[in-house]
């Protein structure tokens, strides 16, 4: 029987994980169709609220609603208006990265991407995404021009940075609590090919991999380290550096320039359906960071490499968070200031020394911080990590690594929290309070409202 | 919520005077526990531990009424604690009485009392507990069964069975929660040094309200069903699951 078309179908009672797969919870999934639907969703949304939901790739509980309502967006995605001669394009909040990139890439444009594109761009900008290239392009939040809000309370909004600042910022970044984002308009970089030219240098320990860091970040547009945190002792902080910009037409082979702007990346493994616990363990990460580390040449100039190879590695393996196991992983994220490195080398001491499989650790320099009130990165340098759950000693472990990134100024990542202290907060994101007053008045009566929002008291 | 290594922030105790309920709500205020009803038959021999608490940084801590063989107030009194407290993100089912073996085997009453606190009490505030649960999408409920409910044994085959009883009925209940965002997890203590043990005999491989409260603690980490402790109890109990009837009745257990 077809579905009737005239109303929203009022959804199904599902349990809904963050990609990390830990602390899961019932929602009603609802999946609208258009801003319509939305607004008729969130007018009848139950006592515990309603949240939207990308492609569930916050690691947390970002886009799980507990007992409440939990809105799908995915389903409205598609380009709504686009000027190609200015690199400007609008689209549905439930336009993944994959779909718009597979479509603007071979017309020579490119949007700011995280290290996957398998995100919604309303989930890219309630999470203020970053890639490899915050440092030179800053946030997807920095390129978005305007959007559309349903706020809790009924409204309708057009937000831009210039008209509506207060209320744009709080939205950028904000975890998708001060409404649901329904479409956005945001800019493009144009790029030459679909190729990007790779430096890889393999570094001695983190002193050798910051300085050159510091040294040499600005001659590209993107740049990341991969740690080896199970290294000690001399090596202690080893990694790679891998460094790059879009090829231009004369920097590809001859053959390939025919076709310069070739784009379609495909998944090379899947990820088994199920996987006990406990296989990603020391002895099998030390195994894997050795031959990463061992790969990887001492110098490596001009490398050609597909922008899924070099944005989106994890991408090439579907359904990679599943190797965990079902007991699921956390990734802690945080960003300390330029001068506080030393907090870098105590975290990656403290990890390496707790022994705590982390599948990959990655090591950036940020550029400035934006105006976005929850907007994570800020000027410094940034260190993310994957880590199983289930080894007891690992709360306390992360505890005193926040106590560290406080003590030198810095904070942890909300979109992929899972664990940090709620009294912390105000100190991480000092614009805390007008955050939270901008959300008061878009929802008055508290209809939006998350997981996250409720752990960490927003 | 709980968070994703398993850390409450409130918690529900109903038996709020065991020394294992009292030791494990210590260590998860000691982590990111806030809220804690300490919920008991005297509220006011509950008061000392309730300030310990308060010290330890629970932000809220209260004190209330609950008694397991009241059954008829289940219903309301759980009713009561989730509207004026919101979400419990873990409801620790403590209470229990060990009752007195040789009296039972010849007075009813001290049958009754026992099962009727152990099992029937348990299930009934279970009842509305997990109701109350499915309806905030989330949380765990840790109910304190007992090594002894594993195998009956005839020097406390009354308590045992009423553990027995109450564990199956949460083995089944944690399956039929599966996929409702609520879940549950059994914890098989051995022989505790407590109170309620004062004066006897301890048993092989017996242990302490704060290593049980470890277990749960790391079991709660680890998103375990089932909870031994001292774990090393799992395997004892495994082997002496298939010892013969004629032999297991002549073992000094």
């Amino acid at each position: 029987m077809r579905p009737d078309r005239a109303s929203v179908q009022p959804g199904d009672d599902v349990l809904l994980s963050g990609w990390g797969g830990t602390a899961p919870s019932r929602a009603r999934l609802t999946t609208p169709l258009n801003d319509a639907d939305v607004g008729t969703l969130l007018d009848a949304a139950p006592e515990r609220g309603a949240i939207a939901r990308g492609l569930g790739r916050a690691y947390s509980d970002a886009a799980q609603n507990a007992g409440g309502m939990v809105l799908d967006m995915t389903a409205m995605a598609g380009v709504h208006a686009v000027h190609l001669g200015r690199g400007i394009v609008t689209v549905g909040a439930g336009t993944s990265l994959d779909a718009l990139m597979r479509w603007l890439v071979p017309r020579g444009w490119f949007p700011i991407t995280p290290g996957t594109r398998f995100v919604t761009v309303g989930g890219a900008i309630a999470s203020d995404v970053h890639g490899k290239g915050h440092h030179a392009d800053g946030t997807f939040g920095q390129h978005v021009r305007s959007l559309t809000l349903r706020t809790g309370g009924g409204e309708v909004l057009t937000l831009t940075p210039e008209t509506t600042p207060e209320r744009f910022w709080a939205t950028v970044g904000g975890l998708g609590l001060t409404g649901v984002i329904l479409d956005a308009t945001f800019d493009l970089i144009p790029i030459e090919t679909s190729l990007m030219s790779v430096d890889e240098e393999r570094c001695r320990d983190l002193d050798d991999l910051m300085s050159r860091m510091v040294e040499g970040d600005e001659r590209y547009r993107y740049s990341v380290a991969w740690i080896d945190c199970l290294a000690r002792g001399a090596s202690l902080g080893r990694g790679i550096l891998g460094r790059g910009n879009h090829a231009r037409l004369d920097q590809l082979p001859k053959e390939r320039r025919r076709s310069p702007h070739r784009f379609d990346p495909k998944p090379v493994l899947v990820a088994p359906p199920f996987m006990p616990s406990g296989l990603v363990n020391t002895l099998s990460m030390r195994a894997f960071n050795e031959l990463w580390f061992r790969k990887a040449r001492h110098r490596h100039e001009g490398t050609l490499q597909s922008i899924g190879f070099f944005f989106h590695t994890l991408d090439m393996v579907e359904g990679w968070n599943r190797i965990y196991g079902v007991s699921g992983f956390v990734q802690y994220q945080f960003v300390v200031p330029d001068d506080a490195q030393e907090a870098v080398r105590i975290a990656v001491e403290r990890l390496s020394g707790a022994g705590t499989a982390s599948f990959l650790a990655v090591l950036k320099r940020f550029g400035p911080q934006n105006p976005g009130m929850l907007s994570f990165p800020t000027s410094g340098w940034t260190l993310a990590l994957d880590i199983p759950v289930g080894n007891p000693g690992l709360p306390q472990l992360l505890d005193r690594l926040d106590d560290i990134v406080l003590g030198a100024g810095g904070r942890v990542y909300l979109s992929k929290d899972s664990r940090t202290r709620p009294e912390h907060l105000a100190q991480m994101y000092p614009r805390l309070d007008e955050f939270r007053e901008v959300r008061a008045k878009l929802d008055p009566n508290g209809v939006i409202t998350s997981d996250l929002a409720r752990r960490l008291a927003l | 919520m709980n968070d994703a290594l398993g850390s409450p922030q409130s918690v529900l105790c109903l038996g709020g005077g065991s020394e294992i309920a009292l030791a494990t709500v210590r260590k998860l205020v000691g982590a990111r526990c806030r809220t804690v009803v300490l919920a008991g038959r005297d509220p006011g021999a509950l008061t000392t531990p309730a300030k310990e608490l308060r010290d330890l940084g629970a932000t809220t801590v209260e004190t209330v009424a609950f008694d397991a063989l009241e059954v008829a107030s289940h219903d309301a009194f759980v009713a009561d604690v989730f509207s004026s407290h919101g979400d419990f993100d873990l409801v620790l089912l403590a209470f229990g009485v060990l009752g007195d073996q040789d009296l039972a085997e010849t007075d009813g009453a001290e049958a009754r009392r026992i099962v009727a606190t152990n099992f029937i009490g348990a299930v009934s505030v279970l009842v509305p507990v997990v109701q109350a649960l499915r309806k905030q999408g989330h949380g765990t409920i840790v109910v304190l069964s007992s090594v002894a409910g594993e195998r009956a044994r005839k020097s406390n085959f009354v308590y045992g069975s009423s553990k027995a009883g109450l564990d199956a009925y949460c083995q089944g209940l944690g399956d039929s929660l599966v996929g409702t965002g609520v879940r549950v997890m059994i914890v098989r203590p051995g022989f505790v040094h407590t109170k309620m043990t004062e004066g006897m005999a301890a048993a092989p491989l017996s242990t302490t309200p704060e290593v049980v409260a470890d277990a749960i603690v790391t079991g709660l980490g680890r998103g375990s069903e089932i909870v031994w402790a001292p774990a090393p109890l799992r395997f004892v109990m495994s082997a002496l699951r298939h010892v013969p009837r004629a032999m297991f009745r002549r073992l000094p257990v």
